[in-house]
């Protein structure tokens, strides 16, 4: 493998890493959060120690978020240097306001939350942990100007003697119809991936702990939370979703051709549900077909006309010169369906698991406790999915339409640097995910922590607050 | 002055912050064995650390960003030029920024120490690696005229830029015991004085030699007064930590040392931006040097920066600052004890 390959894989497999972390930050910070309000405005103690249990998990989960975070940064100017100096002039302007507005409001305030609980008060602490939560959405929006900015660019214009980006409108960019879609759609993704980690862990707890036991109603509570928080979020996916796939059909229309493998131009277009092609995956051999369902999902019309690969190929030739513009369609093809499937599944779950929870009833199924302890599993899968269809779709640009990805990777780097880099952070972050699910894991089978009383504001010093 | 200076500035600015306020969790970092003979101690230690370690880090992410769109031609040749240490630093600040968070959600000595471990060489390697970074920036490295740096590993370990690595990293360690020495008591903050005693000479002699042979390589009068300050400012905050009466009024003041390391930090970096003005990466053929015209960003987009810079940075000095005084109280052993009951 050559430099760019690597330095490839290197970006999608931190990338991927690093995004399983992110949605469960977001999503939990803010159910957090909630339980906190519920518990300052009701006096509850449940709310508490729920509190407390999902902050730990949240914690840490947050440290894994940070700590890869920082490789992301990294990455550009290391093993994408022709990338930076190309589009540094627009794209460096959304990170640096990343920094100084997101990370250091989620990282002080966070700071507070943790070691400030008796120690702040009751208000203010409150306060802190809704400041870090709003830290991690305002990160996600100006991370995915960014990257909007690659998928759609906007607000620019390319110097003719440098050949390089300039940034000629920076409202364009930050609301970039890309981006104003994808960020209510990425955050739906957090809460689906937070909702669904609270509702299984509760119905775990559920299921161990009998009616009796004192923790059943504070974790009944939580399932709840989660299942409709699950809910919620899924009814926010597809609505985002489906119009992300209209401004993706009129942006990008090789990469809703690539979603469904479309190869010749079809109107009305039906959406396949599973394709078995021939071996070099030119012709399809059996398919399921939803008539007309495609045309309706890229253009919002049952007869719409959707572009098919061969055609936009053509068009794309005349455009940019002799090339494939073709992204690989076995991937673009199975992740955006594993993209909705598995999500889809997530809200489905999440509906059996409200119904089981009706009228004061608990759940006896082993079945279903399994189908749900499995619930944050399927949006964190999804969630990769829907990134590396996102990516993988816009291939071979890196900015559409204007700089190849070829065109991108450090000259000044060798493929021995980037294959080194790339097994010390695959062999790190494999090391670290084990730590971490078995930490989770002990965490979750702890329970709440019923023993000590809620620390009471104005009380100086309180020794609970040194938490390492 | 003009929007390329004032980013120069700012960017100068932004580093001084980070080694300023990174510089003394790294040292916490080291010491940590040095000072924690016991759990408790090393408690004590961690937890002095533990409410702004994160948001300190946060400064080393805003300075690259802001290289990043304000000086895009220096992100680019400087990240992909100074690979092999910058991966060094990444692992050593995840694997240290985990270790924080993770060594205390399980009661096992084993998996302590192992994290222990993570904290000290994850603070160790940063503190020595920044400074060899930084040392190859002032002396500057060799690049071709596209400003892609044609160097490699050897280039870049030079006596130069290793004396600079042992100066950040005895003065890390420096700062970080003076750190510790104001913000605990008891057996933690007698040993913080004691290492402070003895990695401090070593700190300001080091520092002496390197700021002295910068001045006589690339040396202007304003780098050259700010080294001066910065050693005046070491040598103050380690008289301070002499023990009190030894030296009139200044002595035994753990306020004063902690504020001469910090002083003689910043001091030190803004003289080493001082010297390699107007450049921001000097090349060794002169020709081909990154200066804060050719890499720069254009205007527009450093004015659109500028003016984000100038309505937020208030808000975030100013909640920094809140949280340092909010765990400004100094942490004994009685405060872990009292926390594990």
């Amino acid at each position: 493998m050559d430099t760019l390959e690597l330095a490839r894989w290197q970006f999608g497999v931190t990338t991927v890493y690093h995004f399983l972390f992110v949605p469960l930050t977001i999503g939990l910070s803010f159910l957090v959060a909630g339980m906190q309000t519920a518990w300052v405005r009701t006096g509850g103690e449940r709310w508490y120690r729920l509190t407390r249990f999902y902050g730990k998990l949240f914690l840490i989960n947050f440290a894994m978020g940070v700590v890869t975070g920082i490789v992301q940064e990294f990455q550009f100017g290391m093993n994408w240097s022709d990338y930076s100096r190309f589009v540094g002039d627009v794209f460096g302007a959304p990170l640096a306001i990343e920094g100084l507005l997101a990370f250091f409001l989620e990282s002080t305030f966070l700071g507070l939350w943790i070691f400030g609980w008796g120690r702040l008060p009751k208000r203010v602490h409150l306060a802190c942990i809704w400041l870090a939560a709003v830290g991690t959405a305002l990160s996600a929006y100006f991370i995915l100007a960014a990257n909007s900015f690659m998928q759609h660019p906007v607000g620019y214009h390319i110097n003719p003697a440098t050949h390089r980006a300039e940034l000629t409108d920076f409202w364009a960019v930050m609301t970039n119809s890309t981006n104003l879609v994808t960020f209510p759609h990425t955050l739906a993704a957090s809460f689906l991936t937070g909702g669904g980690l609270l509702a299984a862990v509760a119905f775990w707890h559920l299921r161990t702990r009998g009616r009796d036991d004192e923790q059943h109603v504070a974790f009944r509570s939580a399932a709840r939370v989660g299942t409709v928080t699950v809910l919620i979020a899924a009814v926010a996916l597809a609505v985002t979703g489906d119009i992300q796939g209209k401004i993706m059909t009129e942006q990008q229309p090789m990469k809703m051709a690539a979603a469904e493998a479309l190869y010749d131009t079809e109107q009305p277009a039906s959406f396949s549900i599973v394709t078995v092609g021939s071996l070099d995956g030119k012709h399809e051999v059996y398919a399921i077909k939803v008539p007309r369902l495609l045309s309706f999902l890229a253009t919002g019309s049952f007869d719409g006309k959707v572009q098919g690969i061969n055609n936009i190929q053509a068009e794309y030739q005349k455009l940019y010169g002799p090339g494939s513009y073709t992204p690989i369609i076995p991937v673009t093809y199975w992740s955006f369906r594993l993209m909705i499937g598995l999500g889809m599944l997530a809200a489905l779950v999440a509906i059996i698991a409200l119904w089981a929870l009706r009228r004061g009833r608990t759940p006896r199924s082993r079945i279903l406790y399994l189908l749900i302890v499995a619930l944050p599993l399927l949006p964190l899968a999804a969630n990769s999915f829907g990134w590396i269809f996102t990516e993988m779709g816009r291939q071979p640009w890196l900015v559409f339409g204007q700089l190849r990805t070829a065109d991108g990777v450090s000259p000044a780097v060798s493929g021995g640097e980037v294959l080194t880099s790339l097994i010390a952070f695959a062999a790190l972050y494999g090391i670290l995910a084990v730590v971490e699910a078995g930490l989770l894991l002990r965490a979750i089978r702890g329970g709440l922590d019923t023993a000590a009383a809620p620390p009471e504001p104005g009380d100086g010093e309180h020794p609970v607050a040194f938490a390492y | 002055m003009t929007l390329t200076q004032l980013w120069f500035v700012i960017i100068a600015f932004l580093w001084l912050g980070y080694f300023v306020l990174e510089g003394f969790d790294f040292g916490v970092g080291i010491l940590l064995p040095y000072v924690g003979r016991d759990e408790t101690d090393r408690r004590v230690a961690i937890n002095t650390i533990g409410p702004v370690w994160d948001g300190n880090e946060v400064w080393l992410i805003v300075a690259g960003a802001s290289i990043f769109a304000a000086f895009p031609e220096w992100y680019a040749t400087l990240f992909s030029g100074f690979y092999l240490p910058l991966l060094l630093i990444l692992l050593a600040l995840i694997g240290r920024g985990v270790a924080f968070e993770y060594r205390g959600k399980r009661d096992d000595a084993r998996w302590r120490a192992r994290w222990d471990f993570a904290i000290v060489a994850g603070s160790a390697l940063p503190a020595l690696l920044w400074g060899v970074a930084f040392g190859n920036i002032v002396r500057g490295v060799p690049l071709d005229a596209r400003h892609e740096f044609v160097g490699n590993l050897a280039t870049l370990l030079n006596p130069y830029a290793l004396l600079f690595g042992v100066t950040t990293l005895a003065l890390f360690t420096t700062h970080g015991a003076m750190f510790l020495a104001l913000k605990t008591h008891g057996p933690v903050r007698d040993r913080a004085r004691r290492a402070a005693l003895r990695v401090g000479p070593v700190a300001a002699l080091a520092a002496v030699c390197f700021l002295a042979w910068t001045q006589v390589r690339t040396g202007t009068l304003l780098s050259g007064l700010l080294a001066a300050g910065a050693a005046v400012a070491l040598l103050l905050g380690l008289a301070a930590t002499l023990p009190a009466g030894r030296l009139g009024p200044l002595s035994g003041r753990d306020g004063v040392a902690f504020a001469g390391t910090a002083a003689a930090t910043g001091l030190a970096v803004a003289s080493l931006f001082a010297a390699i003005y107007p450049d921001v990466l000097p090349a060794v053929d002169p020709a081909h040097s990154l200066t804060i015209t050719n890499a720069s960003a254009t205007g527009y987009t450093l004015r659109v920066m500028s003016w984000v810079a100038l309505a937020f940075t208030p808000f975030v000095l100013a909640y920094q600052t809140w949280s340092y005084w909010v765990f400004r109280r100094r942490l004994g052993r009685h405060d872990i004890a009292e926390a594990a009951e």
